[in-house]
């Protein structure tokens, strides 16, 4: 077990070794000079200062190893549209912002959509089933960006039920967090529903009745560990969908996180910038995977994680 | 003919039997039940299932509609008649005008081309890639194998969307740049899908059989192992093709999609964003319902072929 934990971790690290080079050579291979000021009059000393400042006036080779290094202490360098700050700076008032959207709709999304997905193969082929599969299949059908416009129109605007446009309160966090959350739930929700029906048809099912378990005992200790199985290990990809979807929903929510200045940086052309939250999206999502991996070795029994997997 | 044969097999022999046959045997062949290959059972479960063929077909109309539908209105996607700023539908513009006075109805349907063409050719290009790296990495196995399957691993933990921007940064915003950037990552769920069933199918005896008759590797991968793995891969094409448009629309609300005054479904439900507000509901309804109707129309026509060829439901 321990064994089969290190190597997944030496290969996150390698992954993410592999992903900041990628990076760094993609960024340096674009066309054109971020410090070209055209014909502003700027001399040649102050073009050759801010090469020195942004690191651009050593080799690519000692660039490379110095980005290594300061991605490993967690120093991205300054920032090229706002002088005065450094990404960290950004980066540390943005982060609260973006982590809270997305642990609350991860949250969200995982618990309605166990719910959902439980209580509709309980009820299988009736009214709650039915209902259930609607909402999945309206969360899957409409993108997430036009359920914000909606939200925000018709019940944040017209009904005034939740604040938007500002954060700070929990309140805030409610429909960004619902509009990312949706799809996400629809895919869980669809998931543990399939599965759920597969595993009450099992013979250790009946056996658990014929015990004369309660029905909330067979779900709960023996049918629902089975069906989570396959959830857990799509988690990782649904992490992936929640923070690219975070770079939408924190734009039409005016949301002050990191997707707001990545979008921005973008536009900017702000190389140090796109490079930080490149590398920090990607580590959040291998350290997802690692972490889900493991979980699934954990919970699973059946799997048994030194043998040839690896 | 086989079919007589395992028939007689199963009865008692009589003399009756052993008479001679008719010798007609083009009347024999018509006697003889028609065969049931999986594709035309699949097919004729598919169309058992209302929800899907309803899909299909709204697929179909869709797709109809893209192609001739910008050629229905005297407008074109960019001409600007600014005495005509959000106009409400009416019998001059079926679906109203924006801002700057361009016929919502063309550039719905211009819209329509673009998201439908990015989704067939991601999904097109996904399968040929996935097919090839899942099928040869399935099929080898051992060692080439596991290097494959980890630089799949890290491929997946690049986000798309990170990768879609630095294309676009390197490679500036387009069409182009955009079925790049998907299907870059894209492929992936297909090789996986593939080496699952290669993985799976290349221990069967008939493949076995195949290779002591000489086949070589190419051939057993063309004629056996491929025909099988069509049908998960054939579910997950489909499921590519929403999950392509919705990334299009997606990027292109982020404005970093295709460019004015290209319209798209995304870049249509973006510049409404601002007038939300002022009552110009068409402005976001149309472009809005249109990617949920398709995303709708591809999924559950995804879902009800999975049912349809999935072996274990069948009877």
């Amino acid at each position: 077990m321990l064994k089969y934990i290190l190597k997944r971790f030496l290969w996150m690290i390698l992954t993410i070794w592999v992903i900041v080079t990628l990076t760094f050579f993609l960024m340096h291979a674009i066309p054109g000079d971020p410090l070209d000021m055209g014909d502003t009059g700027s001399s040649d000393a102050a073009s050759a200062n801010l090469a020195a400042y942004y690191n651009l006036d050593q080799p690519l080779g000692v660039q490379y190893v110095t980005y290594l290094k300061n991605v490993a202490t967690f120093d991205f360098g300054p920032s090229m549209t706002s002088r005065s700050r450094d990404v960290n700076d950004m980066i540390e008032s943005g982060f609260p912002a973006s982590l809270q959207l997305g642990i609350a709709s991860l949250v969200f999304s995982v618990i309605s959509g166990v719910f959902l997905g439980v209580f509709a193969a309980l009820r299988h082929n009736k009214m709650i089933d039915y209902i259930t599969m609607i909402i999945a299949v309206i969360g899957i059908s409409i993108p997430n960006f036009i359920q914000s416009m909606l939200f925000i129109n018709y019940i944040a605007v017209n009904v005034d039920f939740f604040p938007i446009a500002r954060w700070g309160t929990w309140q805030h966090v409610i429909l960004p967090a619902l509009a990312l959350a949706s799809g996400p739930m629809a895919i869980i929700a669809r998931l543990t529903r399939s599965n759920m029906l597969e595993v009450l048809t099992q013979d250790y099912i009946r056996t658990a009745k014929a015990k004369g378990l309660t029905s909330f005992q067979i779900v709960v200790k023996h049918a629902l560990r089975n069906a989570l199985l396959p959830v857990v290990t799509i988690m990782g990809a649904l992490t992936a969908a929640v923070l690219t979807g975070s770079f939408v929903i924190e734009r039409i929510f005016s949301i002050p996180g990191i997707g707001q200045y990545f979008v921005n940086s973008i536009s900017n052309r702000d190389y140090p910038m796109i490079m930080a939250t490149t590398v920090i999206y990607s580590t959040i999502l291998v350290v997802m995977m690692f972490i889900v991996d493991i979980l699934y070795g954990l919970i699973d029994p059946r799997i048994k994680l030194h043998s040839k997997e690896d | 003919m086989s079919v007589t044969t395992k028939k007689s097999a199963n009865r008692v022999i009589e003399d009756r039997l052993f008479a001679p046959i008719d010798k007609n045997k083009a009347e024999l062949n018509t006697l003889v039940r028609p065969s049931v290959g999986f594709w035309k059972d699949a097919w004729r479960r598919l169309l058992k299932n209302k929800l899907a063929v309803s899909g299909l077909v709204v697929i179909i109309a869709l797709t109809i509609m893209a192609i001739i539908g910008p050629m229905l209105t005297p407008y074109s996607y960019s001409d600007q008649t600014l005495s005509n700023q959000n106009m409400g539908p009416s019998r001059e513009h079926w679906f109203g005008t924006d801002n700057l006075g361009r016929d919502m109805f063309t550039r719905t349907w211009y819209g329509a081309r673009i998201s439908l063409f990015i989704g067939f050719a991601a999904a097109l290009i996904e399968f040929f890639i996935g097919v090839i790296y899942g099928g040869i990495s399935g099929y080898k196995g051992g060692r080439a194998d596991n290097i494959m399957m980890r630089i799949i691993d890290i491929l997946y933990g690049l986000p798309y969307l990170l990768v879609v921007i630095l294309l676009m940064v390197i490679m500036g915003p387009g069409l182009f740049t955009i079925i790049v950037a998907l299907t870059l990552t894209g492929w992936i769920g297909m090789a996986r899908i593939v080496r699952g069933q290669v993985l799976q199918l290349k221990t069967n005896e008939y493949v076995l059989a195949s290779k002591v008759l000489g086949a070589d590797t190419s051939r057993i991968i063309r004629k056996h192992l491929l025909p099988n793995t069509m049908g998960p891969v054939i579910v997950s094409m489909t499921l590519t093709v929403p999950g392509a448009i919705f990334a299009e629309a997606f990027l292109s609300f982020l404005g970093l999609g295709v460019s004015a005054p290209v319209a798209s479904w995304g870049s249509m439900a973006n510049d409404a964003l601002g007038v939300l507000n002022t009552g110009y509901w068409w402005r976001l309804f149309f472009p809005a319902f249109f990617i949920s109707l398709t995303m709708l129309a591809f999924n559950v026509f995804g879902d009800g072929l999975r049912d349809a060829l999935d072996p274990k439901l069948r009877r």
